[in-house]
C-alpha cells in the first residue's frame, strides 16, 4: 500500500513537471513572438530587438525554461512586465485569499451534498430524490455568473443581507471575513455541490444491486440500515474522488466568481495579467492554479487507495 | 410521436423545443429582430417598454435585438468549436485505439498531461500570447475540449477493437483509416452523440465564461456572456438587466441537458457518470 501511494505521488511530481514544461511552452515557444504581439504592428526592427533583449527572448527556449523553473522552485516567479513588481509579493497575499474563499465554500459544499446524496440514494425515485436531481441538474447547466447575479439581486440590493462586492483587507476580522465573502462563497458551493451530490447518489446506487446487498436485505435490515452499514463503506473511493475532483473544480470556478464579486484572489490577478498580457504574471498564475489542480488529484487518487481495500494492492 | 425510433419523454421534448427556438432565432436573426445589433436607439438601461421589450443595455442599445444576434454568435462559435474538438479527438481518440502500441502511448501521455491543467487555465494561458480573435478562439477552444473527446473516443473504439469483424477487416487487408471509419465509427457513435451534447454545453458555458472575463468574443459582436459583462453594474441599481443574457445562456444549457439525458437513458448510462470539467 505504501510503495504503491509513493508511486502515486512521484507521478503527480512528474506530471507537476511536465505541466511547468507545457505552461512555458504553450506561452514561449509556440508561433508568434511575445515581443511583437506586445508592440504590436507598428514596431520597427530596433525596437523589436532591443525589447526582445530586455525579456531575454535572444537567448535559446530552454536556457530561459531552467532559468524560469528553478527561480520558482526557489519561490521566485520573475516580475510583472507591465508594472515592474514582484509577482510572488503580489501573488502571496491573493493566494491566501483564494485559499481561503475555496475553503470556505468547500466545508459548505461538502457534507452538504454528500449528506444530501445518501438521502437521495434512501429514498431512490421518491419526491425528495427527483427534487434533489432537478435543482442539482439546473446548478450543472446554468453558467456560474447567472447565479451569483442571481443571488447579488435578490441578497444583496433587495433585501441588504450580504455586501453585493467582496472586498476583503489583511486587516478585517475573521467573521467580518466570512461575512463579506458569503455570497461569493454561496455561489462556488452551489456550482461544485450538484456533482458531488450526484455522484455520490449514483455511486451508493451502484453499489446496491451488487450481491451482497440482497444478502443483507434478505437478512432483513431496513433500506437506510444496507446503505449506511453495506453501501456507502464500499461507496467510498468514488466519492472521495469525485470531492477531491471538485474541489480541484472549485479552484477554476474561483477566476469567475473572483471577478463577478471583485474578490481580490488569484484568478482576478490572472485576468487581469491576460487582458495586459503580462506574461510571467499569467506564467506564475498559471503554475499555481495547475500546481494546486494536480496536488488535490494526488491527494484524490491516495486517499482512494488507502479507503479502498481492493486498490491497495498493485495489479 | 417517435423521434429516431423512440419516444421522447416530456422533459426532452422541451429541451427540443427550446433548442429549436434558439436556433432558429439564430438562423433568422436579421429578420426577427426589431433594431440592429450596434445602434443606440435609447438611454442607458431603459425599463421595458413596448418599444424595447427588455429594456435597453448599457450604452442605450435594444436589449431583446442583442439578445437575438447575440445567440447567432454564442451559440455558432460553441457549435464549430464542439464539431471541431469533435474531429480531431474522434480521430486521434481512434488513431490511438487502432494504430497499435507506440501511438498510443505517445497520443495518451500527450493528453494526460494536457488534462492535469485545469481547461480555463489552460485557455486563458494561450489567448494570452495570441489574443482572442474569434479563429483562435475557437481553434484554441477546440484543441484543449479535444482531449475529453479523445478519452471517450480511445475507450470506446479500443472495446470495439477486439470485435471479430474488425479481425475480420484487419485479415482481408483493409487499411487503418478504412477499419477507424467503417468499422469502428458507426459502433462507436450511440455513445458519442449523448457525449457530442455534453461537450457542446460544455464549450457553450465555456464561451460564455471566457467572454463573460472580457476575453471570448470581442465586441462590436453581440454575444451573450460579454452582454452579462457589459450589464453587470446594473445589479446594484436593482435592474435585471445582466440577468437577461444569463437566463437566455442558462436555457439554453438546460435544454440540451434535457435531450441529452433522454439520450443517456437510452443508452442506459448513469446520468451525471460523464460529468467532467
Amino acid at each position: 500500500m505504501l510503495k504503491t501511494i509513493a508511486v502515486r505521488i512521484v507521478l503527480g511530481i512528474i506530471t507537476l513537471w511536465a505541466v511547468s514544461v507545457l505552461i512555458f511552452a504553450a506561452t514561449e515557444v509556440l508561433p508568434g513572438d511575445v515581443a511583437s504581439a506586445i508592440l504590436g504592428q507598428g514596431a520597427t526592427p530596433e525596437t523589436l530587438a532591443v525589447f526582445r533583449h530586455e525579456l531575454g527572448l535572444d537567448r535559446p527556449a530552454y536556457v530561459r525554461y531552467l532559468e524560469w523553473f528553478f527561480n520558482a522552485l526557489h519561490g521566485d516567479l520573475g516580475i510583472a512586465m507591465t508594472n515592474k513588481r514582484v509577482i510572488v509579493e503580489v501573488i502571496a497575499p491573493r493566494f491566501m485569499n483564494t485559499l481561503f474563499l475555496a475553503g470556505y465554500a468547500a466545508l459548505i459544499a461538502v457534507p452538504t451534498s454528500v449528506v444530501l446524496g445518501i438521502i437521495a440514494a434512501i429514498n431512490e425515485g421518491k419526491f425528495i430524490d427527483r427534487f434533489v436531481n432537478i435543482i442539482s441538474l439546473m446548478t450543472i447547466s446554468v453558467p456560474e455568473f447567472f447565479i451569483a447575479y442571481v443571488l447579488i439581486l435578490y441578497l444583496a440590493v433587495q433585501f441588504e443581507i450580504f455586501p453585493s462586492l467582496s472586498t476583503v483587507f489583511p486587516e478585517m476580522g475573521f467573521v467580518e471575513k466570512i461575512y463579506t465573502t458569503a455570497l461569493p462563497a454561496f455561489t462556488l458551493t452551489m456550482l461544485v455541490m450538484a456533482h458531488m451530490l450526484r455522484m455520490t447518489r449514483t455511486s451508493v446506487l451502484s453499489i446496491m444491486s451488487q450481491p451482497y446487498i440482497e444478502m443483507a436485505f434478505l437478512k432483513g435490515l431496513t433500506r437506510s440500515q444496507v446503505i449506511v452499514r453495506h453501501a456507502l463503506p464500499n461507496a467510498a473511493a468514488p466519492i472521495i474522488s469525485v470531492i477531491a475532483l471538485n474541489l480541484a473544480y472549485l479552484i477554476v470556478g474561483v477566476v469567475v466568481i473572483e471577478v463577478v464579486f471583485v474578490y481580490p484572489g488569484v484568478g482576478q490577478f490572472m485576468v487581469d495579467g491576460v487582458t495586459k498580457r503580462d506574461l510571467p504574471v499569467v506564467q506564475a498564475c498559471g503554475l499555481i492554479f495547475a500546481g494546486a489542480f494536480v496536488g488535490l488529484n494526488t491527494i484524490a487518487d491516495v486517499l482512494a487507495i488507502m479507503v479502498n481495500p481492493r486498490l491497495r494492492h498493485p495489479r | 410521436m417517435k423521434l429516431f425510433g423512440y419516444k421522447p419523454t416530456s422533459t426532452a421534448w422541451l429541451g427540443l423545443a427550446i433548442i429549436t427556438v434558439f436556433i432558429l432565432v439564430a438562423v433568422f436573426a436579421d429578420v426577427i429582430a426589431p433594431y440592429s445589433e450596434s445602434e443606440s436607439v435609447g438611454q442607458t438601461w431603459d425599463d421595458p417598454s413596448w418599444d424595447f421589450l427588455l429594456g435597453t443595455d448599457n450604452i442605450g442599445r435594444d436589449m431583446l435585438s442583442r439578445l437575438i444576434y447575440g445567440a447567432r454568435m454564442t451559440i455558432g462559435v460553441a457549435l464549430v468549436t464542439t464539431v471541431l474538438s469533435f474531429l480531431i479527438g474522434t480521430t486521434t481518440g481512434f488513431l490511438a485505439a487502432v494504430g497499435g502500441t507506440v501511438i498510443d502511448q505517445v497520443l495518451s501521455r500527450i493528453v494526460d498531461v494536457m488534462l492535469s491543467i485545469p481547461l480555463l487555465i489552460f485557455a486563458l494561458i494561450i489567448l494570452s500570447v495570441f489574443g482572442s480573435s474569434i479563429m483562435t478562439l475557437i481553434l484554441t477552444l477546440a484543441v484543449l475540449d479535444s482531449t475529453r473527446v479523445f478519452r471517450l473516443a480511445r475507450a470506446v473504439a479500443t472495446n470495439l477493437v477486439v470485435m471479430e469483424y474488425v479481425e475480420a477487416a484487419r485479415l482481408r487487408g483493409e487499411g487503418l483509416w478504412w477499419i477507424m471509419r467503417r468499422e469502428i465509427l458507426p459502433n462507436a457513435l450511440p455513445p458519442m452523440i449523448s457525449e457530442f451534447g455534453l461537450r457542446f454545453c460544455f464549450n457553450f458555458l465555456f464561451v460564455a465564461s471566457l467572454s463573460f472575463l472580457g476575453l471570448g468574443i470581442q465586441p462590436p459582436y453581440a454575444d451573450w456572456g460579454g452582454m452579462v459583462r457589459d450589464n453587470g453594474k446594473a445589479i446594484s441599481f436593482g435592474l435585471p438587466a445582466p440577468l437577461w443574457p444569463a437566463l437566455a445562456i442558462a436555457m439554453m444549457t438546460v435544454g440540451v441537458n434535457l435531450v441529452v439525458d433522454w439520450i443517456l437513458s437510452i443508452n442506459s448510462r448513469p446520468s451525471g457518470a460523464s460529468a467532467e470539467m
